[in-house]
């Protein structure tokens, strides 16, 4: 169990920033996040693009703006559960909120906050009818374990980086790769590209482009799919198969929240902003992208700006009979839980005899 | 006059006949979102969800060319025919007025 005072559901700049705010009051945070890596859209999707409206940085990519928001809170140790995704949430009888993860990890807190952007990312299903039938039964849309297909025939779709990489790995221990495209031309990295085409021209991997997968058959696990040739339905050819793997990239979904009781409007969740960015339910607070109110703005600045309220609110609901005195930074410094403690420089007073 | 008019044909196949604007530096993203029809725009802007993927009916020789990031993104996308694009790759210019377009089914 990981107990903490703030538990945050969402590891992208405003959860991040999150853990400055509380830290600078002294209360720990913890953040949880579906994908493995902190910074949320700014590290998966788009790492590489630069911002123009973060105050103070005229111009700053996505991942140093994370890279530079992971060495701010540092001095505030936080806790990260990242790969797994929030489920559940239970209110404790004594007030506390236990949170539990897709693999089982459990996380209490006397508040949570909830900075989930968009959602979650989740593998784009290709609109074939029946493949929710067949999942875990021959579909899967992300390689956990490569090993388990061994010796065995794949048939990969998709034409970006994960479609051509994985292909070239499969090529090596399966028995026969199969890699199904739209078009004729792959967009992926130009390395993967070059291997893909050797791979193809030396019989490693059946190739098979302009085409796509539009029908699943089998009886109770996938045994073939059906391949539709430019869109001419004339000329489908059923190739069996032991597996399938679409791979479309991620899409966000707002997920397992969404069930959690909170007043949700347009994907979106409903908040207080005449205060302190509380849901519907009392110790419950939504920032950033995932929240709505009259006049939201999506921006990653007022996603810092609601953590700065959102957590004085916090901490009034964390210790009621104690009145807390905003201080600035530039006045009382940082003190780190982890012991570092920075303060401006003091100015030398030294007479020159 | 710096309005123009787009007919957007809505995924039930009703036609929607709306103002949109040149000057404001928008996009056909945009003007769904401003006319509440039904796209999301979930990735802002950058090419990178394909929630306003739209098949243009009329006045594709007046579209920029697609970039790198709308074809990777269409590669991706699905139901993608040959008069695909994204709406929020289409900036709003004068030469448009008139344009019929039909949105894309929604992906899972």
């Amino acid at each position: 169990m990981i107990k903490t005072d703030i538990l945050i559901i969402g590891a992208g700049p405003t959860g991040l920033f999150t853990v400055f705010e509380a830290g600078l009051l002294k209360l720990k945070c913890h953040l949880i996040d579906a994908l493995p890596i902190a910074g949320g859209q700014c590290s998966e999707i788009y790492p590489k693009k630069p911002i123009y409206d973060i105050p103070g940085f005229p111009e700053v990519l996505a991942g140093d703006l994370v890279r530079n928001l992971m060495e701010q809170i540092k001095p505030f140790s936080p806790g990260f559960t990242l790969g797994e995704r929030a489920e559940t949430l239970e209110k404790l009888e004594d007030g506390n909120f236990l949170v539990t993860t897709s693999k089982g990890t459990q996380h209490q807190a006397p508040v949570v906050v909830i900075a989930g952007g968009l959602g979650s990312f989740e593998p784009r299903k290709p609109p074939i009818a029946n493949i929710d039938k067949y999942e875990d039964k021959g579909v899967a849309y992300i390689i956990k374990e490569p090993e388990i297909y061994r010796n065995k025939r794949i048939v990969i779709s998709g034409g970006g980086d994960s479609a051509l990489d994985w292909a070239i790995y499969l090529a090596e221990i399966a028995k026969e790769v199969s890699l199904v495209h739209r078009r004729n031309d792959f967009r992926g990295a130009l390395d993967s590209v070059e291997k893909i085409e050797e791979l193809s021209k030396s019989g490693k991997i059946n190739l098979i482009t302009r085409a796509e997968v539009v029908d699943l058959k089998g009886e109770n696990e996938l045994e073939a799919v059906v391949i539709r040739h430019n869109g001419d339905d004339s000329v489908d050819g059923i190739k069996p198969t032991d597996f399938f793997i679409p791979l479309f990239g991620l899409s966000p979904k707002l997920g397992p929240i969404g069930d959690w009781g909170l007043e949700i409007e347009k994907n979106a969740i409903k908040v207080n902003n005449a205060y302190d960015y509380q849901t519907n339910i009392p110790g419950i607070y939504a920032i950033g992208d995932v929240n709505t109110y009259p006049g939201k703005l999506k921006l990653i600045l007022c996603g810092f700006h609601e953590a700065a309220i959102m957590c004085q609110s916090a901490y009034q609901r964390i210790f009621p009979e104690k009145k807390y005195v905003m201080k600035y930074t530039t006045v009382s410094g940082i003190s780190g839980f982890d012991g570092t403690r920075k303060e401006a420089r003091k100015e030398i007073i030294k007479s020159i005899n | 006059m710096l309005d123009i008019k787009i007919t957007i044909i809505d995924r039930e196949g009703e036609a929607h006949l709306v103002d949109a604007p040149t000057d404001m530096n928008m996009n056909l993203m945009e003007v769904c979102k401003m006319h509440e029809l039904p796209v999301q725009g979930t990735c802002g802007g950058m090419a990178m969800c394909a929630s306003c993927h739209f098949y243009s009916l009329s006045h594709t020789d007046h579209f920029p060319e697609k970039s790198y990031d709308e074809e990777d993104m269409l590669d991706q996308a699905f139901f993608v025919q040959e008069n695909s694009r994204l709406g929020c790759q289409i900036p709003i210019t004068k030469e448009l007025n008139g344009l019929e377009i039909k949105l894309a089914p929604e992906s899972m």
